[in-house]
């Protein structure tokens, strides 16, 4: 009985493994990885949280195509991406380009993690300007014993 | 002075939420999300129909091409048999046709002989067909599935891409008024 559960866990997985796999020739082991690299860059219009070399659908099929047909060509990766965004808008590719509209894109997390190194380096000096004059002032008589009796009031309560 | 400082957060938190608020509530918006939350908008808005030459799906010996839907204010319905949603939408292009609106069809990714049979079955609401079996032309065009609707000028130059299944309301609301202003200018054009 066990068995047949595992057999048919087996048969569930297997879509999965047999997901987005064409046969391509290439010319050169360089035009391969090229492929893998471009595809993996370009999001599917379709199934829209996968880029072109995992997905199923048959428009990332088609364009996986299109990418192998321009690499033999002798296109570089800037003009098969260039065609694609042509005809289906900056939404396809997982690398957003530098334009005004995405300067937040891109520049905001650095912007962000400086501001917050600025915050920190000022909120340091502070309390090092303020142990500074702690010890610069050390406490009077009067004032010692204040805290003192400051001190052991809070120990009776 | 340091009181005024803790409030940058909540400020900064109530401006994202008069923002997000606002957008929900545009109106605009609100028919796209209604629509479909993944759908794109065409990246083809404003150019012209790229150049193809592909059979027509009537007559295999005649070649057609981006020329031959030029002429008046159309449609271009990109269809499939494999496709459920494109035989919901079919009569409403039969209505369309009917009351004289230019349909062409784009048949994506399809068997020929599965095509025609559909044609008998269910009418034929296109001037014209263009078999595109292997998506190429779907690709120029920026099709990433069927049912797409495009709407043309008489140069070809594309002004609207809609996605998904056209009814009653999607024409009467998106489709149908841009493509009335398009007829309603060609007719100012033509008679000064």
């Amino acid at each position: 009985m066990s068995k047949r559960i595992w057999l048919v866990l087996l048969m569930l997985l297997a879509p999965v493994a047999m997901a987005a796999i064409d046969t391509y020739e290439f010319e050169t082991e360089e035009q391969r990885a090229r492929f893998y690299e471009v595809s993996s860059e370009l999001r599917c219009p379709k199934c829209q949280n996968q880029n072109i070399a995992d997905s199923d659908a048959p428009i990332a099929t088609d364009l996986r195509r299109e990418v192998h047909r321009m690499l033999l060509e002798g296109k570089d990766n800037n003009e098969i991406v260039d065609f694609m965004v042509e005809r289906y808008g900056d939404f396809v590719r997982y690398k957003p380009a530098l334009t005004p509209a995405t300067m937040v894109l891109w520049f905001a997390p650095a912007a962000m993690l400086l501001g917050g190194f600025i915050i920190l380096v000022i909120m340091l000096r502070r309390r090092q300007k303020a142990l500074r004059e702690a010890a610069a002032n050390p406490l009077s008589k009067d004032e010692q014993q204040r805290l003192q009796s400051l001190l052991e009031r809070e120990e009776d309560a | 002075m340091r009181r005024a400082w803790v409030l940058i957060p909540l400020v900064l938190f109530l401006a994202l939420l008069v923002l997000f608020l606002k957008t929900l509530n545009d109106k605009k918006h609100q028919q796209d999300l209604a629509v479909d939350p993944s759908a794109l908008p065409s990246a083809l808005i404003g150019k012209p129909v790229p150049s193809f030459a592909l059979p027509s799906l009537e007559q295999p010996e005649r070649i057609v091409t981006q020329d031959d839907l030029k002429g008046e204010v159309a449609l271009i319905n990109v269809w499939a048999t494999w496709c459920p949603t494109c035989r919901a939408e079919h009569g409403m292009f039969n209505k369309l046709a009917g009351q004289g609106v230019v349909v062409y069809g784009i048949n994506y990714k399809d068997k020929t002989e599965a095509a025609r049979t559909w044609l008998d079955d269910l009418g034929n609401p296109y001037r014209l067909n263009v078999e595109d079996p292997q998506g190429s032309l779907g690709v120029n065009l920026g099709v990433y599935g069927a049912p797409e609707t495009f709407l043309i000028d008489a140069e070809g130059v594309i002004h609207y891409k809609y996605i998904g299944a056209v009814d009653d309301r999607v024409w009467n609301e998106q489709l149908g008024p841009r493509y009335q202003a398009l007829i309603d200018k060609a007719e100012q054009e033509t008679q000064p």
